[in-house]
């Protein structure tokens, strides 16, 4: 076409693996054609729909909002219905990979069993030692009692920021970045009562502690929760826990 | 995971370096040190403690050393304000007002020592 | 041994960081550059001794050294881990051999600024 740089087609080289077939993951190209209103998850779903249905992949809300369609995209974590391909039209290339960090079941399908049992081991539940009856109505709370966790509460468990944290790649035990910050989300929410609970299971090497501040996880967040962030505010707070149980020992916790 | 992981991409590079200014933080607080110790010795030690200050080595150590710990101090104010959220009433501090403001106390800090020094 | 101490040790980095960040530049350029270049007169023995003698001075040197030292023995000890990838049986070593060298630099530190006459 003259006047334009608009490419016909554009390649994906994809990365595939079949356990039944192969012991390690292969690359493989398909050319699809270039839209500029596209997202690679419309790529993935014409090479799906037209070129080979064999590939396998999890997406679902194709708006950003379910954290399912997470993809190693040229290198870097990244929502594939939320990258467009035109990022990547003049250089042609775009690479995509399961994330990383993660076993792969198949083609670009991770493992996320490890991640969903971290999750659990923080009670991600408001956590009270009296509940009160529905007969004497909700829990009040302030809009700035919200604005204490609310960016904290915005995770989508998309796992991006995990495979962006080298700590997780060396230490594969670290509860991980949005773990952590969904912990952060009911500690500091007024209606919780288990923030000691949580401490308890946190305040260890795999927890908060593993974590050294790399920076990478809030990098890649597609919802801005800045699990960094929430990190190093728990460090604080468990500085704060010691000092206070060293200078006040008599204090109640 | 590689045993190079961290050469693979520029944020883990950057990292790694940022992590090892911490080097130099531990030699120039070993070198002050030295430098009290070398005083406490009497006029002819610190003297020559002084001398060697003087040497091209040192001046090169001194002059990457500066450098590693400007950038620790830039990349340190950048991070602090996420350790701390700060509010008044329903409005949260932006972190580039207490960034700002540790450049402030940096600067009248560094401001006071100089005047110390100098005007001896 | 370090495990309970983590927070305390955390909280000792912090410390460093912000001093060495606040204060060493200042004092890297003026000691390690501009006097020894001679851009600025370097203050004479007598007068700097007078000044280090001071008890406020000597807390400000104590706190010049104790914190950048553990700010470098708790960051030093984590990048060697993730560097070398060491495994968490081998670790303690590690960070006891960084913990045990800035706790000698800061007794070495207090010695020298209790008995400098």
């Amino acid at each position: 076409m003259e006047g334009s740089n608009m490419a016909e087609n554009i390649t994906l080289t994809v990365s595939r693996y079949r356990p039944e077939e192969e012991s390690e993951p292969t690359f493989q190209s398909y050319d699809v054609p270039y839209n500029k209103d596209w997202v690679i998850l419309d790529a993935l779903n014409y090479i799906k729909d037209r070129l080979d249905g064999s590939l396998t992949f999890r997406w679902s809300c194709r708006m950003g909002v379910c954290g399912s369609c997470g993809m190693m995209v040229n290198g870097t974590p990244k929502l594939t219905c939320a990258v467009p391909l035109s990022d990547y039209v003049s250089s042609g290339q775009i690479r995509i990979e399961p994330l990383q960090f993660f076993p792969v079941v198949r083609d670009l399908v991770i493992d996320l069993s490890s991640f969903l049992e971290k999750l659990s081991s923080v009670k991600p539940w408001i956590i009270r030692d009296d509940e009160k009856p529905s007969s004497e109505g909700e829990y009040l709370q302030t809009p700035a009692e919200l604005d204490a966790y609310k960016q904290f509460s915005m995770c989508i468990n998309c796992m991006l920021c995990y495979s962006a944290c080298p700590v997780v790649g060396l230490e594969p035990e670290f509860t991980g970045p949005a773990v952590i910050a969904l912990a952060q989300r009911y500690n500091l929410d007024s209606r919780d009562q288990g923030a000691a609970e949580r401490m308890a299971v946190l305040n260890e090497h795999e927890g908060m502690w593993g974590c050294t501040f790399v920076g990478e996880c809030t990098k890649v967040c597609p919802k801005n929760v800045d699990p960094a962030g929430a990190i190093q505010l728990y460090k604080m707070a468990s500085a704060t826990d010691w000092f206070k149980s060293m200078l006040l020992p008599w204090g109640s916790k | 995971m590689p045993f190079w992981w961290w050469l693979q991409n520029r944020a883990y590079f950057n990292f790694i370096v940022r992590e090892l200014t911490c080097v130099f933080v531990g030699v120039f607080a070993v070198l002050t040190l030295f430098q009290i110790r070398a005083l406490a010795d009497g006029p002819a030690a610190y003297a020559e403690f002084v001398s060697r200050l003087k040497t091209p080595g040192f001046i090169l150590f001194n002059t990457v050393g500066l450098a590693a710990l400007l950038f620790h101090g830039v990349t340190w104010f950048k991070a602090v304000p996420t350790t701390m959220i700060i509010r008044f009433g329903e409005t949260r501090v932006p972190d580039q007002v207490i960034a700002g403001l540790h450049y402030v106390g940096w600067m009248a800090v560094s401001a006071v020592i100089a005047w110390i020094l100098l005007l001896r | 041994m370090t495990r309970g101490l983590t927070p305390f040790l955390w909280f000792l980095f912090g410390a460093g960081g912000m001093v060495s960040a606040l204060l060493f530049p200042v004092h890297i350029f003026l000691i390690g550059l501009a006097f020894p270049l001679g851009w600025f007169d370097a203050p004479d023995y007598e007068s700097l001794r007078s000044l280090v003698i001071h008890p406020i001075t000597r807390l400000y040197l104590f706190v010049f050294i104790f914190f950048p030292l553990f700010h470098w023995a708790h960051r030093f000890r984590y990048t060697i881990y993730d560097l070398l990838q060491v495994k968490h049986g081998a670790q303690q070593p590690i960070a006891l051999l960084c913990y045990g060298t800035a706790l000698l630099g800061s007794v070495l530190a207090a010695y020298t600024l209790l008995t400098i006459a």
